[in-house]
């Protein structure tokens, strides 16, 4: 194994946790401030995905396609917010649960409804499409690239949005003291609409870029979402930067346990058997990482004990 | 002990040449484009024929419902024969009790290899394929364009061993690397690197449905310039839209394409063409071809005596869109298996064959078959 | 409002009324159904004890339906294949028989959910929730990597398991037996729930430090609980590979774990009935929609979310007063 394909691995490893990245900010910040669980965010993810794919069919533009993603998923956060999730805040985690479980039905089979059964086609620009040359021999892929800067650039601006705007200043209140910022005056339901639409508008952001290399189909947030709450339970409900941390741990843990594991297992059992171990226990690796996380740190990396 | 094959099923019409048929599929969730090719080819065959009456469910790809559907269409529906499902775990749920019932399976598609060997009987026929025979023949196809140095992967599921143990076993050259994928993964960059360092000088997966897509897509973006050949499954006509261009030259095995040349395939695809708007894929021609086989042995034996009927079924005397089909002992197809290549025609992305990959293949389990 | 207690009787008469109506017509489907609810409401009573009763949600529960399912799998194909299971140190064969598995499942299942229980009670909220959700996609992905006993393609066992004086493939006589347990279920549930340790598991739930001040570990208390209700889900899984005459890996998948939860929500946490009353409305809702419409799953989402906005309590919540324990 060489050295290159080492550090190849290792940038998949990173550009798999930027993504995860991007879909874990939004629902952390929205269990952060809102106190809400929602498991529907995978659809805003989907929402994204198959809005940039008929804009992009539409007007052949994978940059108006981005967009489109954006928007759409904003919309369509905003709308949710206001007609469902506004009346679910005072309620119980169950009921959350049982709703936004609900809105995932929903929604998956809204864009069957107006898509149809197959998936879309949706492509990877041409400027960004090959290779760029990196050092040691590395030829890595543009588009990966530009998902990597995406990523790294949105949270610096997620960081700046919190610590230094009156916008996050109201945001980490909201998360300390949720009836405090009331009495002070700051108007909440804007405040949390605005919070829902921008996480929205991230899991769009990332699955209408994910949807470029990957596919676009109905059910493809779901997993997604549950690798999200892995990320966000390992860096702590509420922070940001245990999202980023979280995000980039599991995306490394699972990129090189699919590659490391098989491997090892290849230098003592034959390679069918290998295969078998090396597989099953890659496939469980963020899920023991997250329970091993766990048993050492109840509140994840970053979070506090408080609920 | 099995009180059950002891029950006998008695068939819902008096006259033996009409019958009911049970359609299970998948019609909901991801991967229905598939069930809904199948019906829509299975039901575009039966077009103005009274003699059979078709009864269609949804099994949501989750093999408890199919299983629980299985058990309506025969019990409350009384059907005399079953067909639809897709997919072989679901297979496995169904069959085999299905078929110890008394009643006749046609699959229009999954193939396992449990029911090809020790698991088969005279009641289950596959009018489609066994598992492996897609895949054996691009072993096939690899050797005689001259792979020495193959670089295999597939899911790791019972379909995706299949797969690679098909390829092998046709297959004589080296295997650069062999990597079983979880199922459902979508990021394949891992697996693109190790290709790219493993010195490979081709390249065969199976990758059904959205996995495949990622995989293709990802693959064109990462510059490795190497020549690709896969089953039908992952280039079929509903899918490769949707992967685009990133599939173009890609060589893919199917026992159909649509520029086959017999008189039963032309009329299919204009059939098909007028009455849905869209190309058929494979799957609706094994639909089609499924209706067909059960008409024609409807036509020629009564259903009420089961053991002329199973003899009618395996004369499997109809025009199937493949041309040349007949079955084995097993009841599994002996059939021609071409090599398709993607092209582009106008807009659209279609399949056009370039080579025979296994002439009159039948498949691995006969033997294991003691019928 | 009507009292629980008559509107639990009512319940018990309707859901008798359908495999009776299934008997009449000679509709066998009506009858499986029926006991799909039976069934699934079993595994809804396990997971409302810690869910409903507990305070803590469980989103690992198909675990447990799932480990359930596979032990009775494993036990009977060996059986019917007349192979055993283990050689070395000493013979273990496969049984068909229900007095053996039953338990054996509820044992396994339990024994599961101790181990599980054990690391994940030490977190709360929804960390607790997550990692419910690890252990559980482990199992699953483990029970798909796991060629022996079919991966993905699953296990089929072609004879219902043999239960004393029943003949077991006569779907009147399965349902019956599955009726029995649930009823047994649910009064091991409302023993258990109005006993002093019910008493201290609700206490746990509203306020853990005045338990632990009242000299019981609140932990202890949980961790008996969760041990209980995997061991009920546990069963009726295994009833679950019995009706289907099949396992596979996708009862253990989190879509499981979820409808599992919104049985229990949809028809009142913390009402013994609720799991019941949740069950048979979504796979009622499923099979009339589904007959209606391709759409249905629109649909279902639907009218879920519309009980959940509007109906408090779920749907015991809205019809049932809440019994007052003293």
């Amino acid at each position: 194994m060489s050295i290159s394909l080492f550090l190849e691995q290792v940038l998949n490893g990173l550009q798999f946790g930027v993504m995860l990245f991007l879909m874990s900010a939004g629902l952390t910040l929205v269990f952060g401030v809102m106190g809400l669980i929602n498991l529907a965010h995978g659809s805003l993810y989907m929402i994204g995905a198959f809005s940039a794919a008929a804009i992009a069919s539409w007007t052949g533009s994978f940059w108006l396609g981005l967009i489109a993603s954006l928007m759409a998923a904003a919309i369509a956060g905003v709308i949710v917010e206001i007609v469902i999730i506004r009346r679910l805040y005072k309620r119980d985690h169950l009921d959350q649960v049982l709703a936004t479980f609900a809105l995932i039905l929903l929604f998956s089979e809204a864009m069957r409804w107006i898509f149809g059964a197959f998936p879309l086609f949706l492509d990877v620009p041409d400027i960004l499409s090959g290779t760029l040359s990196l050092p040691l021999g590395i030829e890595y892929s543009k588009y990966r690239m530009m998902i990597i800067v995406v990523g790294i650039l949105t949270a610096i601006g997620l960081f700046a949005l919190i610590s230094k705007t009156k916008l996050g200043v109201r945001i980490r209140a909201g998360e300390s003291d949720r009836e405090m910022i009331a009495a002070l005056g700051v108007d909440i339901s804007k405040l949390y609409t605005l919070v829902f639409a921008l996480g929205a508008a991230l899991a769009g952001l990332a699955g209408a870029m994910v949807g470029a290399i990957q596919s676009v189909e109905v059910g493809m947030g779901e997993p997604v979402l549950i690798l999200a709450f892995v990320v966000i339970v390992i860096g702590g409900i509420g922070s940001i930067k245990g999202a980023l941390v979280g995000a980039i741990l599991v995306g490394l843990t699972d990129t090189m346990g699919r590659f490391l594991l098989p491997s090892f297992f290849k230098i003592f059992l034959s390679p069918s058997s290998a295969t078998d171990i090396g597989s099953a226990l890659a496939s469980m690796m963020i899920y023991i990482l997250m329970a091993a996380v766990l048993i050492w740190k109840p509140s994840g990396l970053f979070g506090n004990s408080a609920k | 002990m099995f009180a059950l094959s002891a029950v006998i099923a008695l068939p819902t019409f008096a006259d033996g040449h009409k019958a009911k048929v049970g359609m299970i599929t998948t019609l909901s969730g991801g991967g229905s484009g598939l069930g809904i090719d199948v019906r829509d080819g299975f039901l575009l065959a039966l077009k103005g024929n009274n003699n059979i009456e078709v009864v269609i469910e949804d099994d949501q790809r989750k093999p408890d419902i199919a299983v629980q559907l299985a058990d309506k269409m025969i019990q409350s529906e009384k059907v005399d024969i079953l067909t639809g499902i897709i997919w072989s775990n679901l297979a496995m749920a169904v069959v085999p009790a299905a078929v110890n019932q008394g009643k006749i399976y046609l699959s229009p598609n999954a193939g396992p290899s449990a029911l090809a060997g020790a698991g088969c009987h005279k009641n289950y026929f596959n009018v489609a394929w066994q598992n492996d025979n897609l895949h054996e023949a691009a072993g096939g196809y690899a050797n005689s364009e001259g792979y020495t140095n193959s670089f295999i992967m597939a899911p790791n599921y019972p379909a995706g061993k299949d797969a690679l143990t098909g390829y092998k076993r046709f297959y004589e050259g080296e295997l650069a690397g062999e990597i079983y994928t979880k199922l459902g993964q979508k990021d394949y960059a891992a697996e693109i690197a190790q290709i790219r360092a493993s010195g490979a000088d081709s390249v065969f997966f199976f990758l059904p449905g959205g996995m495949g897509i990622g995989f293709m897509k990802q693959f064109a973006q990462s510059g490795i310039d190497l020549p690709v050949v896969g089953p039908a499954f992952s280039f079929d006509q509903g899918i490769l839209q949707a992967v685009g261009a990133a599939a173009l030259g890609v060589k893919n095995t199917s026992q159909w394409s649509k520029d086959l040349k017999n008189d039963a395939n032309v009329k299919f695809v204009a059939d098909f063409q007028a009455e849905y708007g869209r190309l058929p894929s494979l799957y609706a021609s094994q639909g089609y071809d499924t209706a067909n086989l059960l008409a024609s042995a409807l036509n020629s034996a009564d259903i009420n005596d089961l053991d002329a009927f199973r003899l009618a079924l395996k004369k499997a005397d109809f025009a199937s869109t493949r041309g040349n089909f007949s079955f084995d002992t097993n009841n599994h197809p002996i059939q021609d298996i071409y090599v398709r290549e993607v092209i582009k025609e106008g807009d659209v992305f279609t399949n056009k064959i370039v080579a025979t990959g296994l002439k009159n293949r039948s498949n691995a389990y006969v033997d294991e078959c003691k019928m | 409002m009507i009292k629980e207690n008559y509107f639990n009787t009512i319940c018990i008469v309707l859901l008798l009324s359908v495999p009776f109506l299934g008997l009449i017509l000679d509709e066998p489907y009506y009858i499986t159904l029926a006991t799909k609810v039976v069934i699934l409401a079993i595994a809804g009573a396990g997971l409302n004890l810690v869910l409903g009763y507990g305070g803590f949600v469980s989103f690992g529960h198909a675990a447990f339906f799932g480990i359930g399912g596979y032990v009775s799998g494993i036990l009977a194909s060996h059986a019917l294949n007349y192979y055993p299971i283990i050689e070395w140190p000493f013979v273990i064969e496969g049984t068909t028989q229900m007095l053996i598995i039953l338990p054996l499942a509820m044992l396994v299942s339990g024994g599961f959910a101790l181990i599980i229980g054990m690391l994940c009670l030490r977190t709360s909220g929804v960390y607790f929730i997550m990692i419910t959700l690890a252990f559980a996609q482990m199992v699953y992905y483990f029970a798909i990597s796991w060629p022996a006993y079919g991966g993905e393609d699953g296990l089929s066992v072609y004879l219902r398991n043999n239960f004393p004086g029943l003949n077991t493939m006569n779907g009147i006589s399965f349902f019956s037996i599955c009726f029995v347990l649930l009823i047994i279920v649910l009064f091991i549930n409302a023993r258990i729930v109005n006993s002093n340790f019910g008493l201290a598991l609700q206490s746990a739930k509203q306020n853990p430090e005045r338990v632990a001040a009242v000299g019981i570990e609140p932990i202890k208390v949980q961790l008996i609980a969760f041990v209980i209700s995997g061991a009920i889900t546990g069963l009726a899984g295994a009833l679950y590979t019995d009706l289907n005459r099949f396992v596979s890996p996708s009862v253990l998948s989190w879509h499981t774990s979820g409808e599992i939860m919104v049985f229990v929500i949809l028809g009142g946490t913390a009402r013994l009935f609720g799991p019941l009353v949740g069950a048979a409305l979504f796979i009622i809702l499923e099979q009339f929609l589904g007959g209606v419409t391709e759409n249905w799953q629109f649909w279902l989402g639907f009218i879920l979310i519309i009980v959940v906005l509007f109906a408090k309590g779920g749907i015991i919540g809205m019809i049932a007063k809440e019994r007052h324990n003293g």
